[in-house]
């Protein structure tokens, strides 16, 4: 008897699924709006010029030494992490309480964080604490926290349906309401799957209640630069917290800014009161590295770290992180003033105030699927669409199709 | 203390931890004890000695002192940079499809039944220990029909060398880790009856940790026949086999030879987990190229096994990193490649082989006291000297050679510049000491 013979079968993945129909989909028309990654107006995927010019660097560098990074990650690149996400000036960084842990991607920083803060925060190893994510949010944040063993994640509100925009009034009462020291996972910025950011003045009401009840602030950074074109704009929200004196995290994802998707690069900064309680933390990150990758790989860090430590190559790369961000504004701006010249029922305007990669259209699950039978357009359930799945040469052809879901199918 | 609406003091911090209390959220993490080899090397850092040298390594290290890229792999990722058609997207939670096929035939051989018959997958992770991590969570979740029940992992002994191993188990949620009776000091060898004795009292389904070879850190592996009496056991005593192939090619040169013992599990029908890394092979230390073999009893349960490692993976790093595990791909997919390959592997494994030989026959001439033979009859780049405790702090503090705390030292370490002088220090250890 196989002790495997009772593992049920998991579901597959709702993502890669729709990504896996698409490609069977022999329909010429066909549209992925469904994947999380950029594409170029061609639908290509785009290796940053910035990037293809820094590994050429790297390999043709006969000094890199070849052994096993430190288990905490490359230290250049850990404290250009830091700067990026904190600014250059940080008073926090010149007190020497900002560290940082390389981690495999955003969700491997994530998961250092949960692990850590399952056993050393709110007491020693208390699964009960809280944990509140959003509602809606990336499906993986449920799993990370719960798989790093805490027992109650709850979601908080923030996609207010009706009025396709956030919901603050719940959202505040759900901060007052959580239980003191909870842990709460805020969405840097672009949010996903909303692309619905809190504006300054709604940040700085929810930092007064997290400060005034002692909630923890996780912050998830996953399209700093690429949201609005501006890094400093789209890391305003963390910024603040830490002007504020929160401790903090933050998990730093370089897959889509630096287009690194298979390289897993990430970075858990840690914002702490001092430099002594930042060290205890940072050896107790070390001994989770150890037991589950014990050393990061070098080759996503060392493209990162070569570029944000170089003034020139970090010129460029803020260049291609905004010719990124430039073409989904203008993907957002078009699709919403042909849905206006349509006629589309409904407003559009939510199309353009949404920021990064992702849009939340507002159709239901029954338009979802019209779309995808009828029109061979691939869209989440939730009726999130990737902006850079758009083309100048299939816009007309999806703002059709919405037209005719929202039109024809109710 | 600070109150509600209190203004913020410019140049100090404002705090949000308990009211009426200074203290940081991270108050109750405590200092981690610092790994032992973390200690060394800060010692040895530290230490200005001019003949200082440091045998405690974990990587390969050329005559000249350093670690380095195959030459065949420089230009592979020459090539690989150089070609336009890579695209930059995620790829899959279990990896590179190219890779975990060839990771999966170097562990069980082409022609292997189980691959044949659909039984057998790889996912590959980033690295060695994510493998182990993997192969844990997967035996976690599911033993015995995902009961309470989370079973027993056997480690080899010392079980202080096993530490990281432990703590790796221990993160997966299997807290009862025992060990079984390995290494033994006066045979410098394996002592199989104890072993066996063991293995016998290991309550059934318990999972077994055995190295198919290159045993770190003794170097100490077992033979065929070994084997055979081993895998009979597990069997009858329905354990379950979770094999450790850290370096595969590195002990003789031999790929087959070092996958002998995953090869023979599986074709004795065994069920197994093989953890699998090419860093040591390949020289992509920095890389993290792991992969985590599966054989299954049933092909049936193939799909479902996998999707499970795929939602552990998720919530662990989502995906593994790709750039070594084109080049390992592109290695192992290649005849030519290979050859070229398995020449470049040759040469370090000889000079492993030959600093071995060396150091036996330089400690002979010394006139040093004891048998040194396990020298040569272990292979790889580790070896357990024997030395105790006292010794080895004898070497590191009066001689400035450092050895990991049980005595194992990294072969590769030692080359022209320094054989003497380690050789005289090994001596004087042996002979100075009470």
């Amino acid at each position: 008897m196989s002790i495997f013979s009772d593992v049920p079968l998991a579901p597959p993945v709702a993502v890669f699924k729709l990504t896996a129909d698409f490609r069977e989909d022999g329909n010429p028309q066909k549209v992925n709006l469904g994947v999380g990654a950029y594409r170029t107006d061609d639908c290509q995927p785009w290796v940053l010029p910035v990037v293809k010019k820094v590994e050429r660097m790297i390999v043709e560098d006969g000094s890199l030494n070849h052994e096993y990074l430190p288990i905490l990650g490359l230290p250049e690149f850990r404290s250009a992490s830091a700067k990026v996400a904190l600014g250059d000036d940080s008073p926090a960084i010149k007190d020497n309480r900002v560290g940082g842990v390389q981690a495999l991607g955003g969700t491997g920083a994530l998961r250092i964080g949960a692990e850590f803060l399952r056993r050393w925060y709110n007491g020693v190893n208390n699964t009960a604490t809280p944990v509140y994510v959003s509602a809606p949010t990336w499906e993986n944040h449920n799993s990370v926290f719960t798989d790093a063993g805490f027992k109650d994640i709850r979601p908080y509100h923030y996609w207010d349906a009706a009025n396709r925009g956030l919901d603050l009034a719940g959202l505040l009462d759900d901060l007052e309401k959580a239980p003191e020291r909870s842990i709460f996972l805020l969405h840097a910025c672009a949010h996903n799957p909303t692309g619905t950011d809190p504006t300054q003045d709604e940040w700085k009401k929810i930092a007064e209640i997290m400060k005034r009840r002692n909630l923890f602030a996780f912050f998830d950074s996953a399209y700093q630069g690429f949201a609005s074109g501006n890094l400093e704009k789209d890391a305003w929200a963390i910024r603040y917290f830490v002007s504020e004196g929160f401790e903090l995290f933050i998990a730093q994802s370089y897959s889509k800014n630096f287009g690194l998707y298979n390289e897993r690069v990430g970075n858990l900064t840690v914002v702490a009161q001092d430099s002594e309680n930042l060290s205890r933390t940072l050896s107790q990150m070390e001994k989770i590295v150890r037991t589950t990758w014990s050393n990061p790989p070098s080759q996503g860090a060392r493209i990162v770290s070569k570029t944000l430590n170089c003034p020139e190559l970090f010129a460029e790369w803020k260049g291609n992180v905004k010719t990124m961000a430039d073409r989904v504004l203008l993907m957002r701006d078009q699709l919403k003033s042909k849905l206006q010249d349509l006629g589309t029922p409904g407003t559009w305007d939510h199309i353009t105030q949404q920021i990064g990669m992702f849009s939340f259209t507002g159709l239901n699950p029954k338009q979802v699927e019209y779309m995808i039978k009828e029109k061979h357009v691939y869209l989440m359930a939730s009726g999130r669409i990737n902006m850079c799945g758009l083309t100048t040469t299939n816009i007309d052809y999806v703002a059709q199709s919405i037209h005719d879901a929202v039109t024809k199918v109710q | 203390m600070s109150r509600a609406g209190s203004s913020l003091n410019e140049t100090g911090v404002k705090l949000n931890g308990d009211p009426g209390a200074d203290l940081s959220v991270f108050t109750k993490a405590l200092t981690a004890a610092e790994s032992p080899e973390t200690r060394l090397l800060s010692a040895f850092k530290k230490d200005t000695h001019a003949r200082k040298a440091y045998l405690a390594g974990r990587e390969y290290y050329s005559e000249e002192g350093k670690t380095f890229e195959l030459r065949l792999v420089r230009r592979i990722k020459q090539q690989l940079s150089a070609d336009p058609t890579t695209r930059p997207e995620y790829p899959s939670s279990l990896g590179l499809t190219q890779f975990t096929r060839r990771a999966t035939e170097v562990a069980l051989g082409k022609s292997s039944r189980a691959i044949v018959e659909n039984r057998a997958f790889g996912v590959q992770t980033p690295g060695f220990t994510a493998a182990v991590r993997l192969g844990a969570e997967l035996l976690r979740h599911w033993y015995d029909g995902g009961a309470a029940r989370c079973g027993t992992v056997y480690l080899s002994s010392p079980l202080s060398c096993a530490d990281s191993l432990a703590g790796i188990f221990q993160a997966a949620g299997i807290p009862d880790i025992r060990q079984y009776y390995y290494w033994d000091d006066e045979q410098r060898g394996v002592c199989l009856e104890k072993l066996l004795q063991d293995l016998e009292k290991a309550p059934e389904r318990s999972v077994v940790v055995l190295s198919a070879s290159a045993h770190y850190p003794t170097g100490a592996d077992l033979s065929q026949n070994q084997w055979a009496m081993i895998t009979k056991l597990v069997m009858r005593r329905r354990l379950f086999p979770f094999l450790l192939l850290p370096a595969q090619a590195l002990c003789c040169g031999d790929l087959e030879r070092d996958a002998w013992p995953v090869q023979y599990c599986a074709s004795q029908g065994m069920e197994l987990l093989c953890a699998q890394s090419f860093s040591h092979c390949f020289g992509l230390y920095g890389e993290a190229v792991g992969h985590l073999l599966c054989v299954l009893k049933q092909n049936s349960l193939l799909l479902s096994v996998q999707r499970q490692a795929d939602k552990i993976v998720r919530s662990l790093w989502a995906q593994p990193s790709v750039g070594g595990a084109q080049v390992v791909a592109t290695v192992l997919s290649n005849p030519a490649h290979l050859v070229e390959w398995k020449q470049e592997l040759k040469s370090i494994v000889e000079r492993c082989m030959l600093i071995r030989e060396v150091l036996r026959e330089r400690l002979r001439l010394l006139g040093t006291p004891g048998c040194w033979d396990h020298l040569t009859q272990q292979g790889g780049l580790y070896c357990f000297t024997g030395l105790n405790g006292e010794q080895v702090e004898f070497l590191s503090k009066r001689r400035h050679v450092y050895l990991l705390p049980i005595g194992c030292l990294n072969v590769s370490a030692i080359n022209g510049r320094n054989l003497d002088y380690i050789a005289e220090s090994i001596h004087l250890a042996v002979t100075t000491s009470v």
